[in-house]
């Protein structure tokens, strides 16, 4: 057992963080230390800067421009993004849709989407979830019917985050209702620019425009923009939903707002000295850095794991890592908001069409709303309630 | 970065392993606690012949030459079988004492009866008062022309009713809380003016008060010994954290076992949501408490006394919340059957509850680990 890196990864790691601390704009690097919204411009900038040295779409096979990374060199590549507050690249292009199509895809979706999809030339979004289709997803109803060399869909899609950026959306629809839900689902790629597609804004407690419906009113699609095969979409979700294992647990994010609690916790006061000088702040604190550390730890083992589990079983510790991933990242939003104190309480979110000077601390501004906007850590992506499902039957047999 | 086990790491895992599975069940551990001392001298004979005594003692000296890494695979698997010799306290205080404190002569003297089995040892540091400040000490040691003179009282002293010597700690100058002034000395358990008396620990171990009036005492280190003392617990801490994962597993897979065969409304219990989602939360508990035992067990031998004191305070609040969690859970889900002494269950999670209050309590830990500042900081991250 030795936790230390070897002098390679040592290394790997110092040019992770060269790389991301001095390329990657220091203004939009301030934007995710600060919770502020990022702009879809800032968003596709960081992604092509990461891009263009091959670090955007390190997960996906290499022949189709990933990179052949050992899981270290994955977790210190996550590790150091997270620190620096790198945004992560378009979550939707290169674990979702991207590794869905370097796997399912035919040869010409690899050729067209792939490049585009890497660099941030088409932004994806995601249709899965339904008004009636949450935790429950094989119920979905959009429905596409095969007409001559076209799908003709029609159906909704909700919980669609940043629609409104979106150049396409992959979407599980329904291609056969006659089968168990599960094998009659298909995987269908489709431009957002197709008439009969409406998006609408769902605004969220935070005062957040994220999430969208999206609607299909006799949408037209070609055949050619199925992925695989009709009815196996079911197979390719679980894929996409697999993918992702240990950056779930955002770690590395999640040590990045601790420093900077314990930065704004020096510059506020209780009583006669600075918060972080509190005994009672300080346990609250160190509680929840207990449960990071030992996620940490929990993370590195399902990593250096991974490297010996045949292809498909799961180390059972990674199951935990986005359980407890998801509510560190909640208790340290509700810290940060008792940092700021009363200045927690002035709503000033400037896409409301406010132009008024701030009041109070500028770092105060984003508090309360991250505080809101988390409380979805713990609901998208499988809720917990549904992850402790998949634990209970897959880990404890039950 | 790896967390594999060498092939002589994993040589001692399976034999221990063995060990335990085949010579520890519940009902052999029964018959081992009604023994004059509370536990079995064959079992320690066997720990002895199996090199287990020598543990952390380095090859020249007779011994395994083991470091954290060992003691944590021994004391996880000591942990599920809810082992009562006193291990913990010869080999890992008394041996963590020789090893780090004692001198050359008094090793060459001392080590070979440990290794043997043939000398037990103990270690009298907590007094009444005290609680979890290892500074507080008001036992004294007074110099005369023939050595030290040790008066005072020491509580709840693991296996001190049985051990052959014991280090005892005592102030050799300043005030009652000062951090210098505590010396290290070691006693015969047969000394004259030393008294003690034995008893029964909550979790069927043993343990002893003492009292010293008049003992003459053999001098380790007679000033300033409590930095070597504070390692030599953090070492102890991380061991314990081990023990810990072990018994929690134990109450994890017990509990897993019965849910799945229990039967009531017709159903297997286990099918129950509301049950599957607290065993899952009680995996949690455990795959992060595992993680912070390993971090411990790492850590343990850090010389920078702050990184190892973070560390170690860090994997004893985890270590206490997830045994609690799982302690009560695992009692909470067998139902009736859990409360019954002759059921195992009840065992593991009483072990568990004594682990927490030894050398400090998650509280303790918490109050230690916010104090030095917590684990994530910018020179750190940077």
């Amino acid at each position: 057992m030795d936790l230390s890196f070897t002098d390679e990864e040592l290394a790997f790691r110092t040019e992770a963080r060269r790389f991301f601390t001095t390329e990657v704009p220091a203004s939009i690097r301030a934007k995710v230390a600060e919770g502020e919204g990022l702009t879809k411009e800032d968003m596709v900038t960081s992604q092509r800067i990461l891009n263009a040295r091959n670090w955007a779409t390190v997960n996906w096979p290499v022949s189709c421009g990933g990179q052949d990374w050992s899981p270290v060199q994955v977790y210190l590549y996550q590790d150091e993004m997270q620190l620096a507050h790198v945004p992560a690249p378009i979550g939707f292009n290169v674990s979702m849709v991207g590794p869905v199509i370097a796997q399912f895809g035919s040869q010409a979706h690899k050729d067209y989407f792939l490049p585009k999809t890497a660099n941030a030339d088409i932004w994806w979004c995601q249709g899965f979830s339904e008004p009636g289709s949450g935790s429950d997803l094989a119920s979905l109803r959009t429905k596409a019917e095969r007409k001559g060399d076209k799908y003709i869909v029609n159906g909704q899609k909700t919980w669609t985050t940043l629609a409104q950026h979106a150049d396409w959306i992959f979407c599980l629809v329904r291609t056969d209702t006659t089968v168990k839900q599960q094998e009659g689902i298909s995987f269908l790629l489709i431009d957002m620019k197709t008439p009969g597609i409406t998006v609408r804004p769902i605004v969220t407690i935070d005062g957040g425009r994220e999430v969208n419906e999206v609607f299909f009113d006799n949408v037209e699609v070609p055949v050619e923009n199925l992925v695989g095969q009709e009815n196996k979409g079911w197979d390719y979700a679980k894929f996409l939903l697999g993918n992702e294992r240990t950056g779930i647990a955002r770690v590395g994010m999640s040590k990045a707002k601790v420093i900077r609690i314990k930065e704004l916790a020096a510059l506020e006061f209780a009583g006669e000295r600075p918060l972080i000088e509190d005994p009672r702040f300080q346990e609250k604190l160190a509680a929840v850095e207990i449960e990071l550390k030992a996620l940490e730890m929990t993370q590195l083992r399902v990593v250096a794991d991974e490297r010996k589990l045949e292809k498909g079983r799961q180390n059972p510790a990674s199951s935990i890592l986005k359980l407890k991933g998801s509510v560190i990242q909640q208790q340290l939003t509700e810290l940060l908001m008792e940092v700021v104190g009363p200045y927690v309480m002035p709503y000033q979110r400037d896409f409301d069409g406010n132009n008024e000077p701030i009041v109070g601390p500028e770092y105060a501004t984003e508090a309360a709303p991250m505080y809101f906007n988390y409380r979805k850590v713990s609901i998208y992506g499988g809720s917990n309630e549904i992850q402790h499902n998949i634990i209970a039957k897959a880990i404890l047999g039950l | 970065m790896d967390f594999d086990l060498t092939e002589d790491q994993r040589l001692l895992k399976e034999s221990v392993d063995r060990l335990v599975a085949d010579q520890y069940s519940f009902a052999q551990r029964k018959t081992y606690a009604t023994e004059t001392q509370g536990w079995s001298p064959k079992m320690w004979a066997q720990f002895a012949e199996m090199g287990l005594l020598g543990l952390p003692f380095s090859e020249a000296q007779g011994g395994f030459g083991g470091g954290p890494v060992e003691t944590m695979i021994v004391m996880e698997t000591f942990g599920r079988g809810l082992v009562l010799e006193p291990y913990f306290a010869t080999v890992i205080l008394g041996g963590g004492l020789l090893r780090r404190a004692g001198s050359a002569s008094l090793q060459a003297s001392l080590v070979p009866q440990v290794i043997s089995g043939r000398l037990k040892l103990a270690f009298a540091h907590v007094e009444r008062q005290s609680r979890y400040n290892m500074a507080d000490v008001s036992t004294t040691a007074k110099a005369d022309a023939a050595g030290y003179v040790l008066n005072g009282a020491k509580s709840v002293v693991m296996h001190g009713d049985c051990a052959d010597k014991i280090f005892v700690t005592a102030r050799v100058s300043g005030e009652r809380r000062d951090r210098d002034g505590v010396g290290l000395f070691l006693v015969d358990a047969n000394a004259a003016g030393l008294t003690r008396r034995g008893y029964p620990t909550q979790d069927g171990l043993r343990a002893g008060e003492i009292t010293l009036a008049g003992v003459r005492a053999e001098e380790i280190l007679s000033d300033n010994a409590l930095a070597v003392i504070e390692h030599v617990i953090d070492e102890a801490i991380a061991a314990l954290c081990a023990e810990a994962v072990g018994t929690m597993q134990v109450m994890h897979d017990t509990t897993l076992d019965y849910l799945k065969t229990r039967k009531q409304f017709g159903r297997t219990i286990g099918s129950f949501q509301v049950l599957q989602h607290r065993s899952v939360d009680m995996l949690v508990a455990l795959e992060q408490a595992r993680s912070m035992a390993m971090f411990a067990a790492v850590m343990a031998s850090e010389e920078n006394p702050i990184e190892r004191k973070r560390s170690i305070a860090a994997a004893k609040v985890q270590i206490g919340r997830s045994g609690k969690h799982i302690g009560q859970e695992a009692i909470q889900l067998h139902g009736g059957i859990g409360m019954t002494q002759e059921y195992s269950v009840g065992h593991s999670f009483k072990r568990m509850t004594m682990i927490e209050q030894l050398y400090g309590s998650a509280d303790d830990h918490l109050a230690v680990l916010a104090r030095l500042g917590g684990l994530f900081n910018k020179a750190k991250a940077a």
